[in-house]
Order: structure tokens, then C-alpha cells, then sequence
């Protein structure tokens, strides 16, 4: 017997995985959530039919939004997450000690319940003392937030669908409100390669290079996303991902990684040229 | 009983018929279901112009309905508990017009509020009537125009007893409502109609905690805008008839400017919304209800925007308010509420239904989602923390009461000629000026132009209203009688 999953990258090209097993199908609120077994992924989960992570490549987005920031940041204190129900972020910043505060914004419990259970590993992040978990709107969360937060890490990656308000001007603004005047907001910003995906990612830049004085892209390699390729972004109110990164002190923590390492930091900030043009069209497109 | 009959939807199922008879056609329109025009079959869909037929026997005819478009009509009359429905095809505005008409002619008067849209003095432009203006009261802080107070209506009624017809509106676009029940008592008690124009209260016929509809009411007619709130296609509506209406007089004068190719998809989008209203109108509307007070909370949160609600209502000039309605003051940040328009659509990517000098107004309706309100809230939230400037010299937006100099139909067709804006003070403009949205005039023909309106209207421009209504689409000059 053989079951495939298809997963989508424009209506003519998908990524099919080949399933051993469903072990949930539920509707929530906002989305349907499938859990499945496949052979060379793991344990992967999907929203409306797209893969948000799987077992095997996970850690990349979890170290990729957190360690870039951190190396960069010198004194984070409080964070928050949105959209962060699977736990795996929230694991990762659960590294360093002088974190006080994680607040997680996830919109729907049913993806947290699901995550609990069937990525126990990845949701323990969500265990720890320092972490608090907000089952409300990203948007309306942020409304009542002005200047707490040393960081903020987008960790939504759809710009369409339900969490498309994240992905918009009020949401960076209101990011930029509630940072501190030297906060960092991390953030999904998609892949660049197929048509449609590369209209968001211009979109995307175009408001939050004009929310905040400094706003770079970078860049890692994700099995499961469309082409493979993914960008972050990095918007600061204060702090350069570059100029300000301090590689020896990071390095000097001993955290153990499997992405992420202080070479590839710099290297992440290097783009191919058409994405560079595609940035660069969207800051002069105002 | 009324459930069940409402769950049909005869024009809907006479369609679907004629779809699966897959019948050649031998007869226009020419698209053919869209063969002959690909590129319009590709971005409507198949389906969609291949509903885009004919009249014929098994699907009736608008002209003169006798089968399907007939029942479909009497279950929408059904429905808004009318006497009689007309499906209407040239959006509300026609149904204005023919209301008008039918109980209007050369030189009768009819009292009408100022604050109407421009579709009501346009009929008094066509049939030549005299409108009576009830000049409402303004909201002092908001500068929006309230609703027309019984008192004033009695008086108009006692100083014009040859008035043949009051009109109202119910609600006005910012959700204001007269006394309605009152209104319609006074002019029956004085042998006039009581029409309703509803272009804003389709949503009141189906949820029990919004204002009284003009059928309930007693009205004779009222034009209601299915298409607003009752989710149709734009330019379908429906003109209601009370007990004392005579229906066949009414089609005739339908039938004078209607088309005799009514589009299948806008009267069958009709008879689905009907049905839909009719069987889940009480709960969807419970929610567009929750949908806007939560709204209203939000954004009266954020501070300095101010988004009114029932502590308006007032039992006079706002006998109730129209919850479901979002109207936000913004002046207190120190923009027009076109201003405020403008930048959502620009830098947000919010379209809101209107901006005028001090509002803004953002339509809620069944086809919302709560993660929607929450980007208007924080676009709203944003737009103060980056706009928000002293509001010292902006204008209160006011209503300006008019001088009727000439009917309007007879200054419409009286002799002009075409003069800079800044020197036609005193003069009677001979043509419409006003902001669209909302579409009420702030000069309708035979008006006298005085200083205040040209300082009005310069403002309006200013802060970036779009303009209709004048020869001149720049609206640098008006047209004035000679």
C-alpha cells in the first residue's frame, strides 16, 4: 500500500512524501491539522494541507530565527513568539539563562494540544518556567504592548489564509511598538523563487523596511518549503545583524547546534543576486 | 410554515434546469455561455456565464413576471414582510426612482430629509416634483447629519397639507434612525405615502435587535439594498410594497427606464440571498452584531478615535442606531477621516466604505472574519502612533442648510453658464455637487451657493474627497443658472 502526501509549491509543482501512517486529522477553529509518519521526514504536521515542519528539518527554523538575533542583541530579557505553539523556538531561547520572560502567542490551542502530543521533544520548549503561553490573536495581543519586548520572532510562515494579519503594516508597527528602543522582530519572509511566493516576499520587505531603520534578509536551505529555499528577515530598531554581530562572545556559550553556527551567520546575510534585486526594488518602490 | 417555502429559490432552481437541458442557443446574449468570448469565460468562470442568459418561457421575465421570477418575488415580499417585492436590476438607485415616481408627478411636493442620497433629488429632477427639505439636526462633535425629527416633519407636513409623500431614511449611511413608526403615522394621518429609503437596512427585516424595518413600520414602499447587506450582487435590489400600494401601477413605472434585458446572474443572486436571509439572517446578523461591538470596543480602546454606538440614540434626532454600522470619528488624531481612508488603502491595504471630513466608515457584514477586524484595529492602532498630529484648524464637518431657489428640475434644465467656484457666490447652482461616497449632495440644482458651502467644498477637495456630480470633473468651476 502506498500513501502520498502532496504538498503544493505553486498549483503546478508539488513535494510528494510518501506517508506510513496518519496518527491526526482534526479541524480547529482557524485550519485543519493532519499529523503524519512518513519514511525519510519523520513526523511532520500540516496546516490546510501544507507541511509547517517535519522531524528532520525543524531545527532549522527554530535555530535560524533565534540564535541570528541573539548573537546580535547583547541584553535580551523578554521575548515573544507568535505563532510559536509547536514549542520550538521557545526551546531553543530556553538556552539562555538571562532570558526572563518568553510570552508565545499561539491563536489556535488545538495546534498546541497537537504539538504536545505528537512532537513532545520540540513542545517541551514549552515547559519551561520562564514561558507563558497566550491563545489570542497576534494582532490583538501586540495592540495593548508598547515598549516591553527585546525581541520578537515572528514564527507564522503563511502569508495567506489565517495568519495572513501577521504579515502585514499594523502588524510590523505594532511590533515596532511594542519593541524597546533596541528590540529586534525576527520574522519568516517566505522563499523568493516561485511567482507568487515572490510577490509576498517583495510585499513583505517593502513594509517592514519602511517600519524600521534597519531591515536585512537572510537566508537558509529547508527541505520541506517551496524550492527548498527560505528567507528570514531581521528588523531592528538599533542593532545591525552584521556590524553589531559578536561571533566570540556567542561562541563563548558553548550551545549546541546543528544549523546554526557563527560562520554561517555571515554567510546567511549573503544573497543570491535577484534576491538582492528583489529587496532592493522593494525599498526603492515607495 | 414561512421556513419551509423560504428554503426554495425558484429562479436559482429554473437556472440550474435550463443548465443541465444544455439547450443550443439561437439567441443573445452573443457570448454564447461564453464560448464566444474565452477571456471573459476564464476570469468570471464557466459556470458564471453560462448563466448569463436570456429571458425566456421556463426562466419568466422581469418586464412582466408571471412564473419564476414572479415566485421568486413573492417569497422575498414574504420575507421582508411586504405586500408586494420588485426584483431590481439598476441597483437601489432605480428603486428609489421608481418609488418616487410612482407616487410623484410634475409639480407635487414631497418632504424629504436634506441629508438623502442623490438618486432621490435625481428623480425630482426626472418628474419635476418639489422637495419639502427637512433639515435635520447635526451632531455637533461628529458633523453627521441625524435623523429627521417627528416635530419637524408635523410642521412640514402642516406648512405643505398638498405634500403628497414623506420619505426617510432608514438608516442614513452612518446608521442614524428616525422615528420611523411615528413618521409614517403622521403622513397617513395627513393623506401623504410614506416611503423608506433602505438602501443602508436590509440587515433590520431579519435580526430582531436592530431598528424597526419600514414594512413593520407601516411604510408604503421602501427601496432596500439587497446587495449591501444582504450579500447580492452589486446592482441587484428590491423595491417593497406595503398593503396600500397598487403593484401594477408601480411595474408600469418600472418599466419605464427599466432594461428589457434583466442579467439572470444579478436576479437569481437575488433569490439565493433572499433564502439565505430567510433561513440563517437572524444568526448571521447576531454575528455581524458581535463582529462590530467588539470592533467598537477595540477601537474606543486604542483612545483618541472615538466609534459610536447606541449611547447616541437620543429619542428624537437619533431615535436608534443601526449597531451593525462602524462609523469612527477621527478627528481627535488630527486627520479627516478621508485622510484616514486614504492611508489604510495606501499603506494598509484596508479599503473602508467611506472617509468624509471627520469619519471614517468601515462596512461589517456576514462575509467578515474576525482576524480581518483585527487588522483594521491595529492598522487604526498603528496610524495614530505614526500620524497622529494637533487637529487644531481642521473643519467640523457641517451640515449646511440649503436654500432652495428653483425646483430641481427646472433649474436642471434652465439656461447656465460655467463660472470659477470662488465667484458663484449667490448664485443658483445649476447642477450636483457632492463627495462620493457618501453621495449626499451638498449642492443639488436650484440650490442657492453661499460662502460657507464654497469653503466646504474647497476643504472637502483639499483633504482629498473625490468630487462628483459637476460638468467639471476637476470641480474648479460650477455651472450656475444664467
Amino acid at each position: 500500500m502506498e500513501i502520498w502526501f502532496s504538498d503544493f509549491s505553486t498549483p503546478n509543482i508539488r513535494l510528494d512524501i510518501r506517508v506510513t501512517r496518519q496518527l491526526f486529522s482534526g479541524t480547529s477553529d482557524y485550519r485543519q491539522i493532519d499529523v503524519f509518519d512518513s519514511i525519510d521526514l519523520g513526523r511532520f504536521i500540516s496546516l490546510d494541507g501544507n507541511v509547517v515542519f517535519s522531524e528532520k528539518d525543524e531545527f532549522i527554523y527554530d535555530e535560524m530565527v533565534v540564535h541570528v538575533p541573539m548573537a546580535v542583541h547583547p541584553r535580551v530579557r523578554r521575548v515573544l513568539v507568535i505563532g510559536g505553539g509547536d514549542g520550538g523556538v521557545a526551546k531553543e531561547l530556553c538556552a539562555y539563562p538571562e532570558i526572563e520572560r518568553i510570552d508565545v502567542v499561539e491563536t489556535d490551542p488545538m495546534f498546541v494540544d497537537v504539538c504536545r502530543e505528537f512532537f513532545p521533544e520540540t513542545a517541551e520548549g514549552l515547559e519551561d518556567k520562564r514561558v507563558k503561553i497566550y491563545n489570542e490573536d497576534g494582532l490583538r495581543f501586540l495592540r495593548s504592548r508598547t515598549d516591553e519586548y527585546d525581541l520578537i520572532i515572528n514564527d507564522s510562515t503563511d502569508p495567506f489564509g489565517p495568519t495572513e494579519g501577521l504579515f502585514t503594516k499594523e502588524f510590523y508597527g505594532n511590533c515596532y511598538k511594542a519593541l524597546r528602543s533596541d528590540g529586534i522582530m525576527v520574522y519568516q519572509h517566505g522563499s523568493p523563487f516561485y511567482d507568487e511566493d515572490e510577490d509576498a516576499c517583495r510585499a513583505m520587505h517593502k513594509k517592514v523596511y519602511r517600519s524600521f531603520p534597519i531591515s536585512r534578509v537572510y537566508q537558509a536551505h529547508i527541505p520541506t518549503c517551496p524550492s527548498g529555499y527560505w528567507l528570514f528577515g531581521f528588523a531592528s530598531k538599533k542593532y545591525h545583524p552584521l556590524a553589531d554581530f559578536k561571533a566570540a562572545e556567542w561562541n563563548a556559550r558553548n550551545i549546541k547546534t546543528w544549523y546554526y553556527t557563527t560562520n554561517l551567520h555571515t554567510g546567511a546575510f549573503m544573497l543570491p543576486r535577484y534576491v538582492e534585486d528583489i529587496l532592493k526594488e522593494a525599498e526603492e518602490q515607495i | 410554515m414561512g421556513n419551509n417555502r423560504q428554503q426554495s429559490a425558484p429562479l436559482y432552481e429554473a437556472l440550474e434546469r435550463i443548465r443541465r437541458m444544455r439547450i443550443v442557443p439561437f439567441d443573445v446574449p452573443g457570448h454564447k455561455r461564453g464560448r464566444g468570448n474565452p477571456e471573459l469565460a476564464a476570469l468570471l468562470g464557466e459556470r458564471c456565464v453560462s448563466l448569463d442568459v436570456n429571458s425566456m418561457k421556463p426562466l419568466d421575465n422581469l418586464c412582466q413576471p408571471s412564473s419564476v421570477i414572479l415566485d421568486a418575488e413573492n417569497l422575498a415580499a414574504e420575507a421582508f414582510g411586504a405586500a408586494g417585492c420588485f426584483f431590481m436590476v439598476g441597483g437601489t438607485t432605480s428603486a428609489v426612482q421608481s418609488m418616487i415616481l410612482s407616487v410623484c408627478k410634475e409639480g407635487d411636493k414631497i418632504i424629504v430629509p436634506r441629508n438623502v442620497h442623490k438618486s432621490v433629488i435625481n428623480s425630482l429632477v426626472l418628474c419635476g416634483a418639489i422637495p419639502v427639505y427637512v433639515n435635520p439636526e447635526t451632531d455637533k462633535r461628529l458633523g453627521i447629519a441625524l435623523g429627521m425629527e417627528p416635530h419637524a416633519v408635523e410642521r412640514a407636513v402642516k406648512e405643505n397639507p398638498d405634500a403628497v409623500a414623506v420619505l426617510v431614511n432608514n438608516p442614513t449611511y452612518y446608521g442614524i434612525c428616525s422615528d420611523l413608526r411615528e413618521i409614517v403615522r403622521i403622513a397617513h394621518a395627513n393623506g401623504m405615502k410614506a416611503l423608506a429609503d433602505e438602501a443602508h437596512g436590509t440587515h433590520f427585516y431579519f435580526n430582531d435587535k436592530l431598528p424597526v424595518s419600514a414594512m413593520e413600520a407601516g411604510a408604503d414602499m421602501s427601496a432596500v439594498s439587497m446587495h449591501k447587506s444582504g450579500g447580492s450582487l452589486t446592482q441587484s435590489s428590491l423595491l417593497l410594497l406595503g398593503p396600500d400600494t397598487d403593484a401594477d401601477y408601480v411595474r408600469q413605472i418600472i418599466n419605464l427606464t427599466q432594461t428589457t434585458s434583466a442579467s439572470y446572474l444579478l436576479m437569481s443572486s437575488l433569490d439565493i440571498s433572499r433564502r439565505n436571509l430567510a433561513l440563517h439572517g437572524e444568526e448571521s446578523f447576531d454575528k455581524v452584531i458581535r463582529m462590530a461591538q467588539y470592533a467598537r470596543e477595540e477601537i474606543n480602546e486604542l483612545g483618541d478615535y472615538y466609534a459610536y454606538g447606541k449611547e447616541l440614540v437620543n429619542g428624537t434626532s437619533v431615535y436608534d442606531f443601526d449597531v451593525t454600522k462602524l462609523s469612527v470619528f477621527t478627528r481627535d488624531i488630527g486627520l479627516a477621516g478621508i485622510e484616514v481612508y486614504d492611508i489604510l488603502r495606501d499603506e494598509y491595504d484596508i479599503q473602508i466604505e467611506f472617509g468624509d471630513i471627520g469619519n471614517i466608515l468601515a462596512y461589517i457584514s456576514i462575509g467578515d472574519r474576525l482576524q480581518d477586524i483585527e487588522r483594521l484595529v491595529g492598522a487604526l492602532g498603528d496610524i495614530k502612533r505614526l500620524y497622529k498630529r494637533d487637529k487644531t484648524g481642521m473643519l467640523a464637518d457641517e451640515y449646511i442648510v440649503p436654500e432652495v431657489a428653483v425646483a430641481p428640475k427646472a433649474a436642471f434644465y434652465s439656461p447656465k453658464e460655467t463660472l470659477p467656484i470662488r465667484q458663484t457666490e449667490g448664485r443658483i447652482c445649476g447642477e450636483f455637487v457632492m463627495c462620493y461616497p457618501p453621495g449626499i449632495p451638498i449642492l443639488a440644482p436650484g440650490e442657492r451657493i453661499t460662502k460657507d458651502i464654497i469653503e466646504y467644498i474647497e476643504y472637502a477637495k483639499k483633504k482629498g474627497c473625490s468630487m462628483q456630480g459637476t460638468a467639471d470633473i476637476a470641480v474648479e468651476h460650477l455651472n450656475v443658472l444664467r
